[in-house]
């Protein structure tokens, strides 16, 4: 909300300078955003003086003037008639914006250049007259800043509310705060009112139909009034906290709102049919056109205010088109209400109509305020419309809010803080802002807080006002006592953070992409129709389409990354990416949230050094990652084999393995599929994994037991056979295995080759396997008589055959 | 008797001292210690000598092998550093084969600073769904349906009653739900609201904390977070509570630090205020412990909750926010 200083001052004495109330306001909770002079825009408008006045060779109606600026002359074209030689004017230089946002440019008319603009009053916002240029004493200095020859500077402070602070929606709201800080006392506006002649009840009735949603309606009555724009004074005010001058009836009724807090409404009472108001509820499906001339449909959940036959009103939302204040107006009828904040704020958001009444209805007005507001209203719209009162005033009010009274223990107070403050204190602060206290023991306090602040009801309510009051800085900096008990982190996490770690020693750098993408991502995938990761979190109100549905899966993150760094001609990449993905069973319940990790690398293994030239990564490079992690993580027998093809559609069928714990399948590793690619718009080879981190968990063994290190010497034996291509190199690892053969301390694979001369569908392998005993050094007797049978046992077994 | 073995001594030593390269001191080495080497002979020969004489030769003999064996070693070894030093050499400048770390994610690592600040102060980590209930995210917080505070946050839904969580809060309902006091826990994770532009992303990091005992004063929660802040940032640090309101928390603060690019004297980054928010924070408010059925007789607390995209650019001087989430190499290089 934007407050003006000089407003604030006709009710409250501001001694402070505005930097230091600024700063005042905002440690006790309104925190002041920012602070402007209103005038700032007059910087560049100078007092000129007008030297010489000739007619314009090229038009009748515009003369050339030369201004003195005090530094020196320049040209300006002006086609005002008031304006005499030795004339002091505002001069405007260029790139001066007006008020109404237009910014002035070094202007060529018809052939002469004029190099400022001499302005009216109603051009600087400095009055309303626009018939000639302003004429200035000529006891100004020429050439100095107008803002600072008028001494024209109003501080305005922006200050940003919090919702439970509907009372300072006020100017009389900030004036209130502001004498608390400097203890003085708020003096309020004229509202005195004397009444004329008649009885308001002889012309009118007000009905209401839900006390739920309007609690309490009152009105007044004015006739003879004379519509027109509104005194200067009175538009300078709505100016200078932004809002636009109307009428002065409008007017009067914003300016209320602004000063006081409480919204009002003029009818023109004559447009009233029957000259009555009935307040109830809308029909289901009524429509209603209101004053900025939409139409609205309604449900049974709002609130109507109506004449004898139809509605004039969204009440405490919006007046209607068909009641609003004419020329023509004579006849007024001024509403002040209190309505339910809960039926406001739920018109408000489904007809997504915010508006100053409705801001501060739905947050709750003074309900004690309303006969104030009314009365002053009808004071100015005297005062400036040249009216007459009606005697009287409507005031439905049938069950009154009552007073809130709240018990406060002093101990408890302190206990919470951490403060020591006293019975006396606590009184005194409380009153400092209009809190009545009833003291009933040494620790008990009654306390009644005024009407206007409808936030506070518990008395921890009030022990936040006492904070607040005594000062946050005043409240001493403590310890709490508690164990010295290390804090616990969370076995899942701690393996994140452990996989993080090992990805970057392995070169890859972590992203952190958005958990939303776009739906099509899924079909980009190539996810088959039954695939559970079709299965998304839809986000009913996305920002864009691209952040429509949750992430099922944490490639289309990763490939996007990739796009973007080639876009920026970034081609060699290792990245990785741990987070949730979200899968869905019924949108009415919560999705099951996994913790994955994907990995993806592309274009260089080695780059181009004078080393070696550029070689590009494959499959086996990001296999070799994951089994590095594996290894890292001391999870043992993790084995990969190929991905039967159906599973998996985003990577190349036959360049894809599964890694496998026993019979359990952890993730996958491969090669991103070529259509995937296009999809994505992406044109060299990249090679992923992902796995489930969370099932990992269980796997990483907490205890590490030792093994002894050998005595003895180890010897090795090859052996190469000559296989079908099919069969996996893994088979032949693990039958070597399997055999459980003590004496085998390792089998490594370290040849394959296909080609002349073997046979087309058969490959030729090589191991090695190291015998060690931990008992003796082996003999080679003893290492021949079984390699023999290992050799024989995978020849039989794999139909396989030694090299010729 | 030819040469006696003091002659041969010293013809090895004349001899030795006018050999230049490695090739001739090795074939002196041979010549006189070698397997056929005139010691070796000597030795060999000793036999020959009259007896009494014999050991005396032997170990003389035997010295001279081992003392020539000596100085030919340390002629080739000295010939060698002379050598090598100033022919054999590489181009030490040419870039080695460098092996180059990754990095992590500016989150991960403000978030474990974090972290490991409050598990230092005895705080328990825990985590909870990113997708959320409307209960845990709002109602069991004291933000009702058709409560203006509800405009603090845009949500994002997935059914009337899911939402994408707007903060970490939920989880001091979920902590509290399963614990009783004394409770003491950091919760870091994603949250989520839809605004967009240099200073918000829909999806960014936040920490929350949450400490309830018997006896936590809004005094102790000055203290905690002053320690957090100094940690973080540095000790220098000056910082200052102001009221603020959150629904769940009350009385409640919002932490300004002095602005740590202009140290308060006001600049672009603190739009002229000399101060920057980085915590919200305040005292657990009655309604939420009702809401877990804790003992609001015997029981305060005190809770507070950061932004790390927030603390990150402060520390790191990052000005668009946006930037986390574009994953561009030659950002996250720079961590």
């Amino acid at each position: 909300m934007k407050v003006s200083l000089s407003w604030l001052k006709d009710y409250v004495p501001i001694e402070m300078e505005a930097d230091d109330i600024a700063d005042a306001l905002t440690m006790a909770g309104l925190e002041v955003e920012m602070i402007a002079d209103r005038y700032d825009y007059l910087k560049s408008v100078v007092v000129g003086c007008i030297t010489e006045i000739n007619p314009h060779p090229n038009a009748d109606k515009l003369k050339v003037c030369q201004v003195d600026i005090g530094d020196r002359i320049i040209p300006v074209i002006c086609g005002a008639s008031n304006i005499t030689v030795n004339m002091l004017a505002p001069l405007a230089l260029p790139d001066t914006c007006f008020p109404d946002g237009k910014v002035l440019e070094i202007n060529t008319i018809r052939g002469i250049t004029s190099e400022g603009m001499l302005c009216s009053e109603a051009e600087l916002r400095l009055g309303l007259d626009t018939s000639g240029i302003m004429r200035l004493s000529s006891q100004l200095h020429i050439g100095n800043n107008l803002a600072k020859e008028l001494k024209l500077s109003d501080i305005v402070l922006e200050i940003d509310l919090t919702p439970n602070r509907p009372d300072c929606l006020s100017m009389i709201g900030i004036a209130r705060e502001i004498a608390a800080i400097q203890k003085t006392c708020v003096r309020y506006p004229d509202a005195e009112v004397f009444d004329a002649r008649n009885r308001i009840e002889n012309f009118t009735s007000v009905t209401i139909e839900d006390l739920d949603l309007c609690p309490r309606y009152a009105a007044r009555l004015l006739e003879d009034i004379t519509i027109a724009p509104s005194p200067f004074w009175l538009q300078d005010r709505l100016l200078s906290v932004g809002l636009r001058p109307i009428n002065n009836i409008v007017d009067i009724t914003n300016f209320v709102l602004m000063e006081t807090g409480q919204p009002l409404h003029a009818f023109d009472f004559d447009r009233l049919a029957e000259n009555r108001i009935v307040v109830r509820r809308a029909k289901e499906g009524e429509v209603f056109t209101t004053l900025d001339l939409k139409e609205r449909i309604l449900n049974s959940d709002m609130l109507l205010i109506c004449d004898g036959e139809k509605p004039v009103a969204i009440a405490g939302i919006m007046g209607g088109y068909n009641s609003e204040i004419e020329k023509s107006t004579t006849r007024v009828l001024i509403e002040s209400a209190y309505f339910n904040p809960t039926g406001i704020r739920k018109t408000s958001k489904r007809l997504c109509l915010n508006t100053e009444a409705s801001h501060r209805f739905e947050r709750g007005v003074d309900p004690g305020g309303i006969i104030m507001a009314l009365n002053r209203a009808a004071y100015l719209m005297i005062e400036s419309g040249g009216g007459r009162l009606i005697d009287g005033i409507i005031d439905e009010y049938p069950q009154k809010i009552c007073k809130k009274t709240i018990p406060l223990s002093v101990v408890n107070t302190n206990r919470v803080l951490g403060t020591r403050l006293t019975q006396n204190e606590i009184e005194k602060l409380l009153k400092s802002i209009d809190f009545e206290i009833e003291i009933n023991t040494t620790d008990q306090l009654t306390v009644s807080p005024p009407s206007f602040r409808v936030d506070i009801s518990r008395p921890v309510d009030l022990m936040e006002e006492l904070a607040r009051l005594s000062g946050y800085d005043n409240i001493p900096t403590t310890f709490p006592l508690i164990p010295a008990n290390a804090g616990k982190t969370i076995r899942e996490r701690d393996l994140r953070d452990k996989i993080k770690n090992l990805m970057i020693g392995f070169g890859f750098n972590e992203i952190i992409s958005y958990s939303f993408i776009n739906k099509q991502s899924l079909d980009f995938l190539q996810l088959a129709p039954n695939d559970t990761r079709r299965n998304a979190v839809n986000i009913l109100n996305p920002l864009t389409e691209d952040q429509a549905i949750m992430r099922t899966s944490l490639l289309p993150g990763l490939l996007e990354t990739m796009r973007h760094n080639i876009a920026q001609q970034i081609r060699n990449l290792r990245l990785f990416e741990v987070g949730k993905v979200f899968i869905s069973s019924n949108p009415d319940n919560l999705p099951e949230e996994t913790q994955m990790i994907a990995g993806l690398w592309t274009g260089s293994r080695v780059n181009a050094s004078w080393l070696s030239k550029e070689i590009n990564c494959d499959f086996y490079d990001i296999k070799g990652v994951v089994e590095g992690l594996f290894t890292a993580l001391n999870i043992d027998d993790v084995a990969f084999t190929q991905l039967p093809s159906n599973i998996c559609n985003y990577t190349k069928a036959g360049y894809t393995a599964q890694i496998l714990l026993g019979n359990r399948m952890l993730g996958l590793v491969g090669e991103i599929h070529p259509q995937v690619l296009e999809n994505y718009n992406l044109k060299q080879a990249a090679f992923v994994f992902e796995f489930n981190v969370d099932q990992c968990v269980n796997l990483v063994s907490e205890i590490k037991q030792t093994k002894a290190i050998p005595k003895f010497p180890a010897t090795s034996r090859d052996i190469t056979i000559i296989i079908p291509k099919t069969i996996e190199s893994i088979e032949i690892l693990d039958s070597v295995k399997n055999l459980k053969e003590e004496l085998v301390e390792n089998i490594y694979l370290f040849d394959v080759f296909e080609g002349h001369p073997i046979p087309k569908e058969k490959k030729s392998v090589s191991f090695r396997i190291t015998y060690r005993s931990f008992q003796k050094t082996l003999e080679d007797d003893d290492i021949n008589t079984l390699h023999k049978i290992i050799t024989d046992k995978l020849l039989k077994e794999f139909a396989a055959t030694l090299p010729v | 008797m030819e040469k006696t073995i003091e002659q041969i001594y010293v013809d090895a030593l004349k001899q030795l001292k006018t050999a230049s390269d490695p090739e001739s001191i090795k074939s002196l080495s041979i010549h006189y210690i070698g397997r056929k080497g005139i010691v070796t002979q000597f030795l060999r020969n000793i036999s020959k000598l009259p007896q009494k004489e014999r050991p005396q030769a032997g170990k003389r003999a035997n010295e001279v092998k081992k003392l020539l064996d000596q100085k030919f070693k340390e002629a080739l070894r000295e010939l060698k550093t002379t050598t090598s030093e100033t022919t054999d050499q590489i181009d030490v400048s040419l870039p080695g084969r460098i092996v180059l770390q990754g990095t992590l994610h500016p989150i991960t690592q403000i978030t474990r600073q974090v972290c490991d600040i409050f598990t230092r102060l005895g705080f328990d980590i825990a985590e909870g769904p990113e997708v959320e209930t409307d209960y845990y995210n709002f109602e069991a917080l004291n933000i009702p349906k058709n409560h203006p505070a509800r405009d603090m946050q845009d949500t994002f839904y997935v059914s009337e009653n899911i939402v994408l969580r707007t903060q970490t809060s939920p989880m001091q309902i979920r902590v509290m739900e399963k614990h009783t006091p004394p409770v003491r826990i950091i919760a870091p994770g994603k949250v989520y609201r839809c605004d967009s532009d240099l200073t918000h992303t829909p999806m960014f990091h936040q920490v929350e904390g949450l400490l309830v005992d018997e006896n936590i004063s809004f005094g102790n929660l000055k203290g905690i977070l002053t320690t957090f802040v100094h940690r973080i940032f540095d000790d220098q640090t000056s910082l200052r509570f102001r009221p603020s309101f959150f629904p769940f928390t009350e009385p409640s603060a919002e932490v300004d630090i002095l602005c740590v690019m202009c140290r308060g004297r006001g600049c672009r980054v603190c739009s002229q205020t000399g101060w920057l928010e980085v915590l919200g924070a305040g005292m657990v408010h009655p309604k939420v412990f009702e809401n877990v059925c804790y003992d609001t007789t015997r029981y305060t607390g005190f809770a507070f909750g950061m932004g790390i995209e927030r603390i990150a650019m402060l520390k790191y001087g990052i000005d668009d926010i946006r930037k986390y989430f574009e994953n561009d190499l030659r950002f996250l290089r720079q961590f």
